[in-house]
């Protein structure tokens, strides 16, 4: 399964937001959006996924153009984690899990015990059994952003879109999510799942080791692994201020704002 | 609420369903003739008194149907526009229906129509009403969709309840204004077995749809765009609920005027017993505004030497709950 996209248009009715973006999400990879605010990466997402139409150029998604798939269809190749958030309805935290299963149902049937097992069985691989019976309006934003990306899982698709999903995050938890984001697309090297998600931290594209994609003005500005695509001249251009990019001893790579003391 | 599954959620429900028929039982001996529970199950099925059996038959049982027929919709349709609306302070009348459903009856009896001709009114007031609303929210562009829909409700309703103000003023005050005051108010209290037939089948049509799209609706809870990417086509079901929801609550609003707050206050009550999916809560709603408006009509027939119309009765005591609810913080909303 793959998601391509071609010379890309993307925007809101006549509004253009973005052009020219080529794009190429498979399974097993994790690609990194990164770009200051505004510069588009939710209203990609938002065509990738299909909720959005497309202004010009070509989404497929398996070889279909997504425009031809039912939305079942769509939801079955490709699961969407939103930026944790709450509904106005204290639901269990698995019965927001048990949601990713609606794909994978009839029209008119309801989840059975097969599906309420499914979701429990993502909780306990992201360790959040405990939470299952828990009101889910009144978790922590780490812990709805792991019951998100349970739901994510439930759903079986082999590629996952995550809008910015450590953002509103602790520190502890960041780290926390970032590493199931790693260990899905690692997973049995086959059956791994892609995984393109955006961030506001490009430390967080060296951590994953993830392929970046650095977007500028609507339209991709560089991209590559991130020792090539993260440079001190990338991001200092991209997102305005000065920024210095360096190894620490152990061999990882930090960005940090500002000019060189 | 670690008790969600499937073993109490049932007795639960048989519980309440108990509970409702033996209300409907009490509701049958009670009034200015008054029988012992053992003449009203006689009277019931044919058998005992004739004079029992004819004001058993003949004149309360009609009543306690439709006091349950048209609790259970309202609370129905109010829980679905709540889930799908993902706001607890959403009734059945979000999108006009009653502002419409009122006009039509409105402009029924100042014509000096027939009674059955002034629920014909009611019924496609309701529905032309909504109809309008989504036509026109349609037409907005650039806007939430959502939010076109229920401002266009608001606009479109106060529209309708301006109408219905001017018919007030121009209506003879002796005889079309008591009459238009009384509809508007609702009232069970000239229900007859021929009002009951038409609204009852109208009323499972509605009820159909919602049933076999439970988990879809349920899944709408979320919004838009994270239904559409879990794979839900949300358009087509959001049209499918307004479509139900709107025949179900312009059908019995039609029989008993436009009663206030059921819809409101019931589906609330249904979210802190059994939780807010919609699969649960739209059964557990309808039982409990079955047995809500069969109290309430039962208290509008006998307090007082006149009919008290419903709506305020349900406004007077649906009002206090919502304030002890608001103050609780046992809200089953966020």
């Amino acid at each position: 399964m793959k998601l391509e996209a071609r010379s890309l248009e993307i925007g809101y009715g006549r509004t253009v937001v973005g052009r020219d973006i080529d794009l190429a999400v498979e399974p097993g990879r994790i690609f990194c959006l990164l770009g200051p605010n505004g510069c588009g990466k939710t209203t990609l997402f938002r065509t990738l996924l299909g909720l959005i139409p497309r202004l010009s150029g070509a989404v497929t998604l398996g070889g279909d153009a997504i425009s031809s798939l039912s939305r079942a269809e769509m939801a079955r190749r490709i699961s969407y984690v939103p930026q944790a958030h709450a509904p106005p309805f204290p639901y269990e935290a698995i019965e927001i899990v048990m949601m990713g299963r609606t794909a994978r149902l009839g029209r008119f049937a309801q989840p059975g015990v097969s599906d309420r097992e499914a979701a429990y069985t993502e909780m306990e691989r992201l360790g959040i059994a405990d939470l299952a019976q828990r009101d889910y309006s009144r978790l922590s934003g780490g812990q709805r952003q792991l019951v998100l990306i349970a739901r994510a899982l439930a759903q079986r698709a082999p590629l996952i879109v995550m809008d910015e999903p450590t953002a509103s995050l602790d520190f502890g938890n960041q780290s926390l999510v970032l590493g199931e984001i790693e260990k899905l697309a690692r997973a049995a090297s086959l059956d791994g799942q892609g995984v393109i998600l955006s961030t506001h931290n490009p430390d967080h594209a060296f951590a994953l080791g993830a392929d970046v994609v650095l977007m500028h003005d609507g339209g991709i500005y560089r991209r590559g692994r991130p020792e090539e695509a993260l440079t001190a001249e990338s991001l200092s251009k991209v997102y305005g201020v000065p920024v210095l990019v360096e190894r620490t001893p152990s061999g990882r790579h930090v960005c940090l704002p500002g000019a060189a003391r | 609420m670690s008790a969600r599954t499937t073993g109490p959620q049932l007795t639960l429900g048989l519980v309440l369903g108990v509970l409702v028929l033996l209300l409907a039982l009490g509701a049958l001996t009670i009034g200015p003739f008054p029988l012992s529970p053992r003449e009203a199950l006689a009277a019931l099925f044919g058998a005992g008194d004739a004079q029992a059996q004819l004001v058993v038959q003949g004149i309360r049982l009609p009543r306690v149907v439709a006091a349950l027929l048209v609790g259970a919709a309202l609370a129905a349709a109010g829980a679905s526009y709540q889930t799908l609306f993902r706001n607890p302070l959403v009734s059945p009348d979000i999108l006009g229906v009653s502002a419409g459903a009122g006009l039509g009856a409105v402009i029924g009896i100042f014509l000096s129509m027939p009674v059955v001709a002034i629920q014909l009114f009611a019924f496609a007031g309701g529905l032309g009403a909504v109809l309008l609303v989504t036509v026109v929210a349609a037409a907005v562009r650039n806007t939430d969709r959502v939010l076109a829909l229920v401002l266009t409700g608001v606009v479109i309703g106060a529209l309708a309840g301006a109408a219905t103000s001017l018919l007030k003023v121009l209506a003879d005050p002796y005889d079309q204004l008591p009459a238009i005051t009384f509809w508007l108010l609702g009232s069970l209290a000239s229900t007859t077995p021929e009002d009951i037939w038409p609204a009852l089948p109208a009323v499972l049509l509605g009820l159909i749809p919602l049933l076999l799209l439970r988990w879809r609706i349920n899944v709408l809870a979320l919004g838009d765009d994270e239904a559409r990417a879990l794979g839900v086509e949300a358009g087509r079901i959001r049209f499918i609920v307004i479509a139900a929801a709107t025949l179900i609550t312009a059908s019995v609003t039609a029989v008993a005027g436009v009663v206030g707050w059921v819809g409101l206050v019931i589906p609330h009550i249904a979210r802190m017993l059994v939780g807010p999916s919609f699969a649960r809560l739209l059964p557990v709603s309808a039982v409990v505004g079955a047995g809500y408006l069969l109290v309430v009509d039962t208290l509008a027939r006998t307090i007082a030497e006149v009919e008290v119309p419903l709506g305020i009765l349900t406004a007077v005591i649906g009002a206090p709950f919502f304030i002890w609810l608001l103050a609780s913080g046992r809200r089953g909303w966020s």
